[in-house]
């Protein structure tokens, strides 16, 4: 009986089907629960830095307040614009939430917890990070408005501008690596705190976390939406449940740049100190706290930090980033092959 | 194998439609929609055939970064599609000759017309130096060992053309007020900011 159902999980193609169905929902479910609880949490942290309450009416210390958000969202008309285009209309706020979704494929959560594990995990998270500016560009052209399109051509060029730099930071993990798998990279970690790539990488790890901010289109980078002069730009003539999907998909891509930065940086699911004590605790439960930590940054730094200049944005991103790594880049190529460090020889 | 199969039909078709798609559209936004959907579809093809490597940096560089600036380009110019259909006729013979030529060499690379195949063969050698290996890294080997001075090459030539493209729209307009931001980071602290105490929940008076 038991060996059957062994067999049927493992073997049968049907079996199999359930068996991944099963695991995107376990991976799909708490995460968008998470999505919920970050917006509760974002506001809680704006609210402590302004000295207000936040939200604390709905339910107990307004723990229920992202539930109540989402049926508002879904309850309200839909409203699409007459000289919209309807179907790319349409279309945009799904292609965001489902590259911010689909993402969640690679990512390991603990020693062998990943949907799949393959081979150029961290090139399948780069590219499916760099298709995350089609929902917006399309949701700006189709909504026929001059903010919103004026948002998408900022967010376009400021994405694609960032992800270069993104990508030289990722260039720079895998060849102290020398894999792209992201298991091996979390495991090429293992050690105390001190031996994550955030210290050796220092200056890459800063450049990833800003580029970061840039890719997710948060504070200081929030220019595609800024409500001041775009009246929240590719957003504007969304309501209801495209722009939950908006949101949600902004939110889930924070939690997944996050995840990446925990996984290249922080040691993914390892624990800060490799002996008893805290290696007793769950892997996923020190993942989910880096993610947390790095989550909580990007809340900070939206609470504190004025919005950039469209041109200082700019020149951040090609005259400081983009000279600073690959400069570093071939540095750490230099270090590695000159000390013998070259993994994978 | 039976599944493959009928992926790669899938696939193919999508790949062929799209792509018929994007020369017949009205809308030239469209197009470049499709174009992207070829794209996709291309690289679900390189999956098929084990190429995991090639098939990401195909969605990496030509869905990230060049199809979102073909985008850009096309929504911000007031394409009349018309306008561009006048000239059908006219251009139709080149186009013709440049696909003809295309599929000529791809078809001779194949050794369709002659013995033996050049293209074939440099493969076979290729594959008989990475064995089994992982294919990023066995597409290292060959390209820094093998290709090394092709592969240089390359990317000077794309330097130069990258260097091209920068002076032909470099132009310096007189009587633009720039940001120096050198300067300003350079400016002793005493005559840039003044550091208050603020009391928490006292405010500034």
């Amino acid at each position: 009986m038991y060996a059957d159902l062994i067999h049927f999980f493992t073997v049968n193609w049907l079996g199999q089907a359930i068996v991944i169905l099963a695991e995107c929902l376990l991976v799909t479910v708490p995460l968008l629960i998470a999505v919920a609880y970050m917006t509760y949490a974002d506001r809680k942290i704006w609210a402590s830095i302004q000295l207000r309450r936040g939200p604390n009416v709905v339910g107990p210390f307004g723990l229920l307040q992202p539930f109540a958000d989402g049926l508002k969202l879904v309850l309200k008309e839909t409203i699409v614009p007459s000289s919209a285009n309807t179907v790319l209309f349409l279309i945009a706020p799904m292609i965001t939430f489902m590259t911010a979704l689909i993402a969640w494929a690679v990512i390991p959560f603990n020693d062998g917890w990943v949907i799949a594990n393959i081979n150029v995990g961290i090139l399948y998270l780069f590219a499916i990070s760099s298709l995350g500016v089609y929902g917006i560009i399309i949701a700006g052209w189709a909504s026929n408005s001059k903010y919103a399109f004026l948002g998408a051509l900022r967010s376009a060029a400021q994405m694609v501008s960032y992800e270069v730099s993104i990508g030289f930071v990722l260039v720079t993990v895998l060849l102290c690596v020398g894999s792209l798998n992201l298991t091996k990279i979390v495991l090429a970690q293992s050690g105390w705190f001190w031996d994550w790539f955030w210290l050796p990488l220092l200056p890459m790890f800063v450049i990833f976390f800003v580029s970061a901010l840039a890719e997710t289109n948060r504070t200081p980078f929030d220019l595609p939406m800024s409500e001041a002069e775009l009246v929240q730009g590719f957003q504007t003539e969304y309501s209801s449940m495209p722009f939950a999907l908006f949101f949600l998909g902004e939110y889930a891509n924070m939690i997944l740049l996050s995840a990446m930065g925990a996984v290249l940086f922080l040691g993914g699911w390892m624990s800060p100190i490799p002996y008893a004590p805290f290696t007793w605790i769950p892997g996923l439960v020190w993942f989910v706290l880096k993610i947390a930590l790095l989550l909580f940054v990007f809340s900070w730094s939206k609470g504190t930090l004025p919005r950039y200049r469209y041109d200082q944005l700019m020149r951040l991103g090609w005259k400081v980033f983009l000279p600073v790594s690959l400069g570093w880049l071939v540095l750490t190529a230099a270090v590695l092959q000159f000390g013998g460090w070259l993994p994978g020889k | 194998m039976v599944l493959q199969a009928i992926a790669f039909y899938v696939f193919a078709f999508i790949t062929m439609a799209s792509g018929a798609m994007v020369v017949t559209s009205r809308n030239p936004i469209y197009s470049v929609l499709f174009l992207i959907l070829a794209f996709f579809n291309a690289a679900a093809l390189f999956l098929l055939l084990g190429a995991e490597f090639i098939a990401m940096i195909l969605v990496i560089v030509y869905v990230g970064a060049v199809a979102v600036l073909f985008l850009f380009v096309v929504m911000m110019l007031d394409i009349k599609i018309t306008a561009l259909r006048e000239g059908f006729l006219k251009y139709f013979p080149i186009g013709a000759l440049i696909g003809a030529a295309l599929l000529a060499e791809i078809l001779f690379a194949l050794g369709v017309f002659g013995s033996g195949s050049t293209t074939i063969t440099a493969l076979d050698r290729a594959g008989a130096r990475v064995g089994t290996m992982e294919n990023t890294r066995a597409i290292g080997q060959v390209l820094y060992t093998q290709y090394f001075y092709l592969f240089q090459a390359a990317g000077a030539v794309l330097l130069v053309a990258m260097i091209g493209a920068i002076v032909l729209t470099l132009r310096r307009r007189p009587g633009v007020r720039r940001q120096r931001i050198g300067e300003q980071l350079f400016r002793p602290k005493d005559q840039t900011i003044t550091v208050v105490k603020v009391p928490t929940r006292g405010g500034v008076s």
